[in-house]
């Protein structure tokens, strides 16, 4: 079943996917004993005439082993559970490309802080929907919402957040392989929540250093400023 | 107790004198437990065609997407164009399956129904202790119906944020464009919250006080032991419930920002307060169903219950447990990631229990001699499906796993295994169980078994794929997969899920001919016909008002079965036997 997982393109990905597999098997194997023994069960006490149940109303020995076993197994889930969790979501590390996403009724905007690396200065460029962010490097997302609550989903990088009203979520992933992926809304927001969807641009090294370029031209800074501006106006 | 017990005697020789009653007393205004019981059922019953008829809406979409739905043409504008949907109709048709089935058919269904019926039959008593509020307890239910249904007919359409309204999406009417549809929504709940309330106060006044002389706790059926639970959650969530409705309310009609930010209110608050009654919901649908599924396991099985006090003691522990993993339906919401991690652990602990009722049905089938029955292959679908759905529920509990799986198929497969393989198998099984006692005729077992093989098989084949979609990615609430590059690989398994959901209505039609057949033509139904133990079986079918000639003396617990005490293979909790003390008021 999980051979349907999107490919995983991101740093921690494999982590949860081994997790995932893991219960997978566990769940798996719990659930083949279980059924197993309730058809087999079935089929070997049903009914017949002349024959009386057994007169049983339980065995303690048996009842504790089975309160244990699932205990043990539930501790050791929790466990390798917290420290992928905390690698994800507690503690983000340092990044040099910082970007600002804001969820809207249905769009992404995305705001790149620009040279300077200040958001809201006039080197700042704003777009909706394309997230462009360079391959094997860490990347902080700030994560705003201007109106309901959204969720940013990236399936292949293994990243889902909501984007709360009011707050802004530190978000973080290290990307392993360039390539264009989808970023739909995880959270219903309205009529336009499905659709509702962006795109994550993972350039290799040579290929985001032409697109800063492109976008910020190192010397005519100043009127690039002035068009990004523009830009996000209009 | 012997007070009660004395009041209760005195009832049925006023009862006999007493018999005849108008057609609207009886029928209507009834305060008679057993008829408020039918009533909740055919309510249920009722809302359940509804449900299922727009989780088919939903369905086409999903396959079709954006196609023509076939018989749809009469539905209006904006909601479809010619047959074809709208997005916000999408919207307010998921919203309203899930709301329709979860508060207005498993709750009246289990709870009313069930509750009502059972509780003071198989307490051994004459009635509710307080007959007048159950009668308004059904009553206020279905005015809140009314209000609900209501909702579909005001311009806007009927409310669209999802049956967990997340703030500020259903605060602000023109985040959905849904302006009366979402008020009568809450107004609509908040009523069933009043009905909800009498009804447990009453089920719980009537357990403790009521009880047969000889009925000790520890012999009640784990049918009551669940309703009792139950009714004790219900009693504290729903208010919790009823105040955050009320504050939606309030942002919505009277400017307030009791969720949103700007006005320096919280939105992640909403989540927080409809996820406390959340999530002892969950458990409101499926334990009485799990009691249900215990007791007609054992009748069946004809083998006492396995490890009765651990049953009894796990559905206590799930009870008190519920109260603490709510946070687990927010791991992704923004919530303090540490706190993600204290709703995990207490997510992995809440599974034990369910793992020690699964081992404990597989112990009472061991070495039992199983009758095949209707009530007992529902059961049975119900023990192995809740395996599946308490199994699926670890990897959501698994906080890293949850960030891919979150808020896709994955989640929507769970649920159904949980709601519709639990407790709608537990609906189905009590149905065919207590159909004798409640209407005094048996149902047909044949078509009760064609009713049971295609539902059973379609249920999986509807529900079991969903599993694949979610760990695909696959978003729920969407309105067109296709519109996702990374979902159109998906899309067979989609049409394969929906033509099974066709099946699997269709499967519906020989319970609806059975149940209706049965009604008026089925054959009369003996005192006891499943040989059971408990104390309903020792009433007429179907019980006279006041239930019990003399009232019953309980002996003994309720899962004698096979006993090397009786050369039969049940003892009723009843029957004295030669040398047992006789039972006095405890």
């Amino acid at each position: 079943m999980l051979r349907w997982l999107p490919e995983n393109i991101s740093t921690f990905g494999p982590g949860i996917d081994q997790l995932f597999y893991l219960i997978y098997y566990i769940t798996g194997v719990t659930f083949v004993l279980v059924t197993g023994l309730l058809v087999a069960f079935i089929v070997i006490y049903r009914h017949r005439e002349g024959r009386r149940a057994t007169y049983t109303h339980g065995n303690t020995a048996l009842e504790i082993a089975w309160t244990i076993a699932p205990a043990l197994i539930l501790v050791m889930l929790g466990l390798l559970s917290k420290g992928q969790w905390d690698l994800i979501k507690e503690n983000p590390p340092p990044s040099d490309t910082q970007i600002r996403v804001t969820a809207k009724q249905s769009n992404w905007e995305i705001l790149y802080p620009g040279p300077d690396g200040k958001f809201e200065t006039a080197d700042d460029y704003q777009v909706d929907n394309d997230l462009h962010v360079p391959v094997n490097k860490v990347v902080r997302i700030l994560l705003r919402s201007k109106d309901v609550i959204h969720s940013f989903f990236v399936p292949q990088l293994r990243l889902k957040q909501d984007a709360l009203p009011g707050r802004e979520i530190i978000v973080w992933f290290q990307a392993t392989k360039p390539g264009r992926y989808e970023i739909p809304c995880a959270e219903l927001c309205g009529f336009g929540h499905s659709g509702m969807k962006g795109a994550l641009i993972v350039h290799d090294a040579a290929d985001y250093d032409n697109w800063l370029k492109e976008r910020w031209p190192p010397k005519e800074t100043g009127t690039a400023q002035a068009d990004s501006s523009d830009a996000k106006k209009g | 107790m012997s007070q009660s017990a004395a009041v209760g005697t005195a009832v049925p020789a006023h009862h006999a004198e007493h018999v005849e009653e108008s057609f609207i007393r009886h029928y209507v205004f009834s305060t008679d437990h057993k008829m408020i019981g039918r009533q909740f059922l055919f309510l249920g019953l009722f809302m359940m065609v509804i449900g299922g008829l727009l989780a088919m809406l939903v369905r086409w979409e999903l396959a079709w997407p954006e196609s023509q739905v076939p018989l749809t043409g009469w539905i209006p504008e904006p909601f479809m164009y010619d047959g074809h949907m709208d997005p916000a109709f999408y919207n307010a048709l998921f919203t309203m399956h899930a709301t329709i089935m979860i508060f207005f058919v498993v709750m009246p269904i289990l709870v009313g129904c069930f509750g009502n019926f059972l509780i003071p039959l198989m307490i051994g008593t004459r009635d509710m202790a307080f007959p007048v509020l159950n009668m308004m307890s059904f009553w206020v239910a279905a005015v809140s119906g009314v209000i609900m249904l209501a909702g579909f007919f005001v311009p806007g359409g009927h409310a669209a944020a999802g049956w967990t309204s997340y703030a500020p999406l259903s605060a602000v009417p023109t985040y959905t464009g849904v302006y009366w549809g979402q008020n009568l929504w809450c107004i609509s709940i908040i009523v069933l919250g009043v009905s909800s309330l009498m009804g447990s106060i009453n089920y719980i006044t009537t357990i403790i006080n009521m009880r047969a002389p000889g009925m000790k706790l520890f012999r009640l059926p784990l049918t009551i032991w669940a309703l009792f639970i139950v009714a004790i959650l219900l009693l504290l969530a729903l208010p919790v419930l009823t105040a955050a409705l009320g504050m939606l309310l309030l942002d919505r009609l009277a400017g307030t920002s009791f969720f949103q930010g700007p006005g320096g209110g919280e939105p992640l608050l909403w989540q927080h307060l409809f996820w406390f009654f959340g999530h002892p919901e969950v458990y409101i649908l499926i334990l009485p169903a799990m009691g249900i599924a215990s007791d007609i396991l054992s009748v069946f099985s004809r083998k006492p219950i396995f490890g009765y006090h651990a049953m009894a003691f796990s559905m206590i522990g799930i009870a008190f447990l519920s109260w603490i993993v709510w946070g687990h339906h927010m791991f992704q919401s923004g919530m303090n990631p540490m706190l993600g991690t204290s709703f995990m652990i207490s997510t992995m602990v809440i599974a034990v229990p369910s793992a020690i009722k699964t081992f404990n049905w597989l112990g009472t089938l061991w070495g039992g001699d199983i009758h095949f029955t209707t009530p007992m292959l529902n059961a049975l679908a119900f023990v192995s499906m809740f395996v599946i759905g308490g199994l699926s529920g670890i990897y959501m509990a698994a906080t890293p796993v949850d960030i891919f799986i979150h808020d896709t198929y994955f989640i929507v497969a769970h649920i159904h295994y949980v709601v519709f393989g639990g407790s709608i198998f537990g609906i189905f099984a009590a149905i065919y169980y207590w159909f004798p006692k409640m209407f005094g005729r048996m149902m047909n077992e044949t078509l009760g078994k064609i009713h049971f093989w295609p539902t059973f098989i379609a249920f999986n084949c509807t529900f079991f794929p969903m599993h694949i979609l979610g760990v695909g990615g696959h978003m729920r609430r969407i309105y067109n997969p296709l519109q996702y590059n990374f979902l159109v690989p998906l899309q067979p398994i989609n049409v394969f899920i929906t033509i099974s959901a066709f099946c699997l209505g269709l499967a519906q039609i020989p319970f609806v001919i059975n149940f209706f057949y049965s009604l008026f033509a089925g054959q009369k139904a003996e005192e006891n016909p499943w040989h059971a133990n408990t104390l309903e079986w020792t009433a007429p079918s179907p019980p006279p008002h006041g239930n019990f000639g003399a009232l019953p003396t309980v002996y003994r617990g309720p899962y004698e079965y096979s006993s090397p005490e009786v050369p039969e293979d049940y003892l009723p909790q009843t029957r004295r036997l030669a040398g047992e003390p006789v039972a006095r008021a405890h």
